[in-house]
């Protein structure tokens, strides 16, 4: 069980996130909705263990696995190697086969560079799912993808999360993305002590 | 294409032809002998073994002082690029040793450690690291902090973040502090030789001056210039374009 107890969470003094407390269940998926410049990707941040600055507890498994926004691959690096390096203990005919089970088999050697937007959301999918994570968190996965890559990716990012049953935090705006892969939505409203989850 | 490739070629045949002329204006072999009376001179040099002997004790104090300026100011450029508490301590310093002149440097060495190779090779090295640290400090503060937060996600050891993180985002800013550490290094080491050794190029030059050798003065700063050349051409300038190869595939 993943528990988030935030008290509060400020940016120079500016609270921007106010007490904020909820569980996910192994295998659940949440949906995390609210308008742009909330407080999600902060709240993301905090969950991922990307920002340790705030007051409260997160209790998250130490298999924890993030899609950003951003692809945010290595571009020096070959494909291949973009799944090798975040996970040293995967065997590289693993790595393969992982690359295949997203569609971007015999694209190893090149580098990221070199591949279309689409290819690389994919490759970035392939490294959140390469060591079966406990916990996936995604900052608006599908954003600025085309309508028809974004459905592929929608349901890849399914088949991957019913595969693997990871406890999933998502961001989205796109309510419809959130119907389809979660089983709860938090929405965030905004309070003069930061964000709060709504109703 | 071959335009491109020819200029450099006719560059420095412009460059010969002038001093070809100005040799013949002059007409004073004392004060600018013509580029074809070196060739005697550098062939006599070459046959005796002074010029490989005093050649390879410059490139000696210039490896030396590179490895030394580089390590030291990347390393301190890295910390000042990533923490701006460090920055504000060291910044000051860095102003003061960015202005120091080179030469009351290797003076001061010279005068508190003595007339030794140290004392030689720390003066070079204390003029170059704060150039390092400058554009490394660039470098650090570009750092993407998107990746930073990736590979603290995947939980990247400390090792395999400096190389597959780190190291890449640096490296255009390395090569840059390389390529124009060896220019400025290689004068500085001269000067060095010039003030305080008895070997080096500088040391050669130093001596042919008090002779007023125009000729030799050439020989023995046109040989080191074919060695830094050779330097940047098979080593710098290969090693750079391996680092960029992902951002041309």
């Amino acid at each position: 069980m993943i528990s988030v107890d935030i008290t509060s969470k400020s940016f120079d003094g500016m609270p921007v996130l106010g007490p904020i407390s909820f569980r996910i269940a192994p295998g659940e998926t949440l949906a995390l909705v609210g308008p742009s410049g909330i407080g999600k990707s902060t709240l993301l941040r905090i969950l991922a263990g990307i920002d340790p600055e705030f007051e409260g507890r997160v209790q998250r498994p130490g298999a924890l696995s993030m899609v950003f926004q951003e692809p945010t691959l290595l571009p020096w690096r070959s494909v291949l190697h973009n799944l090798l390096i975040p996970h040293p203990e995967l065997r590289p005919d693993a790595a393969r086969t992982m690359l295949a089970r997203v569609g971007i088999d015999g694209k190893e050697t090149l580098f990221p560079g070199q591949l279309s937007l689409g290819q690389q959301r994919r490759l970035s999918l392939a490294r959140a799912f390469a060591c079966a994570p406990k916990m996936l968190i995604m900052d608006e996965p599908f954003v600025s993808l085309d309508p028809e890559t974004a459905e592929t990716m929608l349901r890849l990012t399914e088949a991957l999360i019913s595969e693997h049953h990871p406890a999933t935090l998502f961001v989205t705006h796109d309510l419809r993305e959130a119907d389809r892969l979660a089983s709860r939505v938090l929405t965030l409203k905004s309070t003069p002590s930061g964000a709060v989850l709504g109703p | 294409m071959a335009a491109s490739r020819l200029t450099p070629v006719l560059s420095l045949a412009s460059m010969l032809a002038l001093w070809v002329v100005a040799a013949g204006l002059t007409n004073d072999a004392q004060i600018l002998p013509t580029p074809w009376q070196l060739l005697p001179l550098f062939a006599q040099e070459f046959a005796s073994g002074d010029l490989l002997t005093h050649l390879g004790a410059t490139l000696v104090r210039v490896l030396w002082a590179f490895t030394l300026a580089m390590s030291l100011g990347t390393v301190l450029g890295l910390i000042m690029g990533r923490s701006t508490a460090t920055n504000r301590w060291l910044d000051p310093w860095l102003v003061i040793f960015l202005n120091l002149p080179a030469l009351v440097l290797i003076v001061l060495c010279y005068l508190w450690i003595g007339l030794t190779e140290a004392a030689a090779i720390t003066a070079v090295t204390l003029n170059k690291v704060p150039n390092v640290a400058v554009v490394i400090r660039e470098g650090a503060r570009a750092l993407d902090p998107d990746l930073d937060a990736m590979a603290k996600v995947y939980r990247m050891s400390w090792w395999t973040r400096q190389r597959h993180v780190v190291f890449p985002q640096l490296a255009p800013f390395v090569a840059a502090a390389a390529r124009s550490g060896v220019a400025v290094i290689w004068k500085i080491v001269l000067v060095v030789e010039f003030l305080g050794r008895s070997s080096g190029v500088g040391f050669q030059i130093h001596l042919h001056f008090q002779l007023f050798d125009v000729a030799m003065v050439l020989v023995y700063a046109f040989a080191f210039i074919g060695v830094m050349l050779t330097v940047e051409w098979l080593l710098l300038q290969p090693a750079e374009r391996r680092s960029r190869r992902w951002r041309t595939a």
